[in-house]
């Protein structure tokens, strides 16, 4: 069997800020292609999560194998690699461009560079990739080409006066794109004789099949009956299939050779054991040394999961145990809450991450939930010399055994017009942000790079910014590591009992504040009972802000009409049913979605 | 031969000159065509359910009729009589059988009462809901208190001993003053029957637009509906203190005038309460006629349907169907299935109890009853003790002082009441 020539080899991601049509392309690249026809084209062929659609989001990496015929008559394998768009998933993007040999870069012709376009043309140049610009969205009235590859030249400095001026979304210029890729991206140049060394930059769980290897082949082949090693998970296993990507289907062939991406089955039953980055090697006859850039991949932010119906508590356990077939960087493990009963406490990547899995566990497997606060991982050094990772506030250990504490800080740029840098530069301030330095891209726009605590930023950070700017700044950021703070835990007290669920870590300096909102909040959220129910917050039994629930005092039916049973009872129903989705904490009973409207403490 | 078992009718007229403002019931206004076309539906569906389905001849005897509605005092009194002649001549009503309509003031005449009472009416439900002109205005009623007293007199003049007055409390604008006015006016007529409800803003009325963001008693913008005459803006709902304060009032005058609560929000003289709206708390069958009207018989819930022209053209059609196919002897006998009521095409919602839905009923209606519910009476229903299936419920109702058990009977207490929709919840199983 004739090896696949590599110099016929294109592998390729595109990187893009969001919403600058990266996943439009990419369709696009697809359908010209003949892969598909326009037909069988479902929009977006490679966002397939319904809430990747929805959100206009790629989160899990997609990987498609096209045959492209150039003009120079020859047959050209395109393999492109789309990568996950969200920095909670940095590392996942990172493998994906390291299983390419060059990038396409895309910018929206009218906004021009923003935020994420900078960080993913840097993560791409940083993986040696060869990256040629392509302009977007040309049809749009207020497009500036000529302006944005002049603005890709100064910022970026790459050449782009030959850039392809498109139209994913009306296929213009698509042609021009795809002979570029020809042209401007390097064949891979692996030697298909040497000992295999694969790069995992993906694994799905198929019930059928166990664990499938999404990789790239860097050196050697590797076809069924081969043993192969995860060099990092020291994983064994015996090939049982290799194939290549249709769109959404996998395609089976005799052998994976140095320059391919493709996937390999071994009846692996874990995505532990195919970590993303580990390098694939012959069991017997190994490369010397793994490829460079795995890392284990930690948790950045946790939160407690309970199920709303406490019944549901296994259902919970195997549905997130599902979910981490498919996902790695899901951490999970059992806890107990006083308020909320049986859950698991979680590990996510990111706020996005939380959401997901958090979307996927209620549309997938139909749990109604009831989630904690999200909070971040804090190091709590007590005066015994030892240190603790803290997960869940209420495992903090009692004030006298606390030295200090460190909470995680990010280096965060933000890209924005010079009108908003007053707002954001005060939302930095007040989220306890650290200017590092502003730098002008352009006349209008200034880079702003501040250092800023990870939980002044994981829920509404986003959002407050999105405001304050009119939806003009855009946002990154990559951890910087661990600093000393001034934190404590914030207590809620509800009818004079401390609802565990409820506690949070928060800076000194903002305790009053937050546990001022978190009462006024959780008055409203908490129905009248038949007696009055005080709301305290408190730091270390000392209670900063107060509210009060005032005793129910009529709740009688309306006139019964006509004989009109059924609608009484309906209502008699829904106050039955709506005291099923209550805590019971002492003799008061909190709805469920109290727990988590306390997350979204309005931004003023 | 064994004793009949009681029924009550209930007879729809879902018309009105205009509809009020906090109103969610099944009516509004309609032209004289659609009026008639109703009513000979009306008479067509009378007919035909006392022919099939349920002996009612033989099994029932009619013990109370409500003319509900709507505005039934709309109807002329020759629509009246025809419809209460078709139903004597299908089943069998009683000698002493209890014949309410509802009247709005401004809407009868004395002759028209003549009419009623020839028909064989014999209490009149008269909706007043306050004595005062503004209120009235604001509620969007078509009559002021002068209409009312009346008609209130003309009904006395033409035999009507048996009167009920609904009043309303919590109205926008009203004050503990005005509402403690109207209740010394009214008490001071003496009628029969007081009905005393606080005004509930109910999805899907104006008032809904207006005061839905206002239940928590701060002033309301106008939402877009244009405000009453002589006020700026709409008034604020009663606080919540003022409300309670009526509320209260509401029992402590009424008692003071001779009443007797013998319903969550009805007051009557000894020997006056209303029977018919009394067999809805008790499981009583009731035969709902008319558009929307709901019944229960035989254990079996249903509705007729509550689009007026869906139920006219089934009614249209009914001639057409094979009467007398599905009488059965009694209750034993009665089908397990609902088919008989499906093939008309009107019914819906059809729905047979089940023992626990029952039972539920059992409590959360019957203590509605001042009296409340007895042990015994629940045993004899049921064949099971009320201890097996609401001990625990009893028990803590009874803790928390919402529930009075004394022995065999079991009902509300004051506190109980103000927050029964609490309590009742807890009897659905």
């Amino acid at each position: 069997m004739a090896r696949v020539d590599q110099s016929k080899i294109r592998n390729f991601c595109i990187v893009a800020h969001i919403d600058h049509g990266k996943s439009t392309l990419a369709d696009r690249i697809i359908e010209k292609t003949g892969l598909l026809t326009q037909r069988e084209m479902q929009e977006q062929v490679l966002d397939n999560m319904d809430i990747e659609r929805e959100r206009g989001i790629t989160i899990k990496a997609q990987t498609v194998r096209t045959v492209y015929k150039a003009n120079d008559g020859q047959e050209y394998i395109f393999n492109l690699i789309d990568t996950p768009g969200h920095v909670d998933f940095n590392y996942e993007v990172s493998r994906s461009l390291a299983a390419c040999d060059g990038a396409i870069l895309v910018v929206d012709a009218a906004q021009g560079i923003e935020a994420q376009t900078l960080a993913n043309v840097y993560l791409a140049l940083d993986h040696n990739l060869d990256v040629f610009p392509v302009i977007n969205k040309i049809d749009l009235p207020s497009a500036e080409p000529q302006r944005v590859i002049d603005e890709i030249e100064d910022v970026i400095g790459l050449e782009a006066q030959d850039a392809p001026l498109i139209s994913a979304k009306n296929g213009t210029g698509i042609e021009d794109v795809l002979e570029q890729i020809v042209a401007k991206i390097p064949p891979p140049n692996g030697d298909p004789d040497a000992p295999l060394k694969a790069l995992i930059f993906d694994s799905l769980y198929d019930s059928y099949r166990g664990v499938i290897v999404f990789c790239r082949l860097m050196d050697g082949h590797v076809s069924r009956g081969s043993r192969i090693r995860m060099m990092a998970t020291g994983a064994v296993c015996e090939v049982v299939e290799v194939g290549t990507f249709g769109a959404g289907q996998f395609i089976p062939c005799d052998e994976l050779s140095a320059g391919m991406v493709g996937y390999i089955t071994a009846s692996i039953k874990n995505v532990k054991d195919t970590a993303v980055g580990d390098t694939i090697t012959d069991d017997e006859n190994p490369c010397k040394e793994a490829l460079p850039g795995y890392k284990e991949v930690h948790s950045m932010v946790y939160c407690g999961m309970y199920p709303a119906d406490s019944a549901k508590y296994e259902d919970l356990k195997d549905a997130l145990a599902k979910l981490q077939l498919n996902d790695a960087s899901l951490h999970f493990e059992p806890e107990t809450s006083i308020a909320l009963g049986f859950g698991f406490r979680c590990g996510f990547l990111g706020l996005l991450h939380l959401e997901i899995i958090q979307e996927r566990l209620e549309r997938e497997y139909n749990l109604d939930l009831v989630t904690t606060a999200p909070g971040v991982i804090y190091r709590v050094y007590k005066t015994n010399g030892e240190m603790i990772e803290l997960t869940n506030p209420s495992n903090l250990p009692d004030p006298s055994e606390i030295d200090y504490m460190e909470e995680p800080i990010v280096n965060a740029e933000i890209m924005v017009t010079t009108e908003f840098i007053g707002a954001i530069m005060q939302l930095c301030q007040e989220r306890r942000g650290r200017h590092i330095s502003m730098d002008y891209m352009e006349e209008t726009r200034v880079l702003l790079k501040y250092e800023l605590p990870l939980n002044e930023i994981i829920y509404d950070f986003f959002d407050a910014l999105k405001s304050r700017s009119r939806g003009y700044a855009s946002f990154d950021y990559d951890l910087k590591g661990y600093e000393k703070a001034e934190l404590v835990k914030l207590d809620i007290l509800i009818n004079k009992e401390e609802v565990d669920a409820l506690s949070f870590i928060v800076h000194k300096d903002s305790a009053y504040e937050r546990g001022r909102k978190m009462c006024e909040k959780l008055k409203e959220e908490i129905p009248r009972h038949l007696f009055e129910i005080p709301i305290q917050a408190a730091v270390g039994g000392k209670v900063i802000a107060r509210e009060t629930v005032k005793a129910m005092r009529k709740d009688v039916l309306a006139k019964c009409y006509g004989g009109d049973i059924t609608r009484k009872k309906k209502l008699l129903e829904k106050q039955k049913e709506g005291k099923k989705r209550m805590r019971q904490i002492g003799n008061v009973e909190i709805p469920q979605k109290a727990f988590m409207s306390v997350l979204k403490l309005d931004e003023d | 031969m064994e004793e009949k078992k009681k029924l009550g009718i209930y007879i729809h007229i879902p018309f009105c000159v205009k509809k009020c403002l906090y109103c969610d019931f099944l009516s509004d206004k309609a032209d004289r065509d659609v009026t008639d076309r109703y009513i000979e539906a009306l008479k067509k569906e009378i007919g035909y359910t006392a022919l099939n389905s349920i002996d009612f001849k033989g099994q029932f005897v009619v013990k109370t009729i409500f003319f509900g509605g709507g505005t039934p005092s709309l109807m002329d009194g020759e629509v009246i009589t025809d419809i209460l002649d078709a139903i004597r001549e299908r089943f069998d009503v009683s000698n002493e059988a209890e014949i309410t309509i509802e009247c709005n003031p401004g809407t009868v005449t004395k002759q028209k009462l003549d009419q009623y009472k020839k028909a064989g009416i014999n209490r009149l439900s008269i909706g007043l809901q306050s004595a005062n002109d503004d209120e009235l205005k604001l509620l969007g009623r078509i009559h002021d208190y002068r209409q009312f007293l009346e008609t209130y007199s003309q009904a006395k003049e033409a035999g009507f001993e048996n009167i009920n007055i609904d009043l309303m409390s919590a109205i926008p604008g009203q004050t503990v003053d005005s509402y403690k006015e109207t209740l010394e006016k009214i008490t001071a007529l003496s009628p029969k029957h007081i009905s005393a409800y606080s005004l509930i803003i109910e999805p899907d009325t104006p008032f809904y637009e207006i005061y839905s963001d206002d239940l928590s008693h701060s002033c309301c913008d106008t939402s877009g509906i244009n405000s009453p005459a002589g006020y700026s803006k709409w008034p604020s709902l009663p606080d919540e203190d003022s409300e309670r304060q009526m509320y209260h009032m509401t029992k402590s005058i009424l008692e003071e005038a001779g009443y007797h609560r013998y319903e969550i929000s009805n007051y009557s003289l000894k020997g006056y309460e209303c029977r018919h709206n009394i067999s809805y708390w008790n499981g009583t069958d009731y035969l709902g006629l008319g558009v929307g009207a709901a019944s229960y018989m035989n254990g079996i819930r249903y509705s007729n349907t509550s689009d007026i022209y869906t139920y006219m053209k089934a009614c249209e059609k009914l001639d057409n169907i094979p009467t007398s196919e599905y009488f059965f002897d009694d209750e034993e006998d009665a089908p397990d299935d609902t088919d008989y009521l499906n093939k008309e095409g009107y019914h819906e919602a059809i729905q047979p109890l089940s023992k626990n839905e029952r039972m539920e009923e059992f409590m959360f209606l019957g203590l509605r009853m001042m009296e409340g519910i007895s042990k015994k009476g629940f045993k004899e229903r049921f064949n099971t003790s009320i201890e097996d299936v609401y001990g625990d419920v009893i028990k803590k109702l009874t803790d928390q002082k919402l529930l009075e058990d004394s022995g065999d009977i079991i009902k509300l207490t004051d506190r109980g009441i103000d927050v029964s929709n609490v309590v009742l919840a807890n009897f659905l199983l």
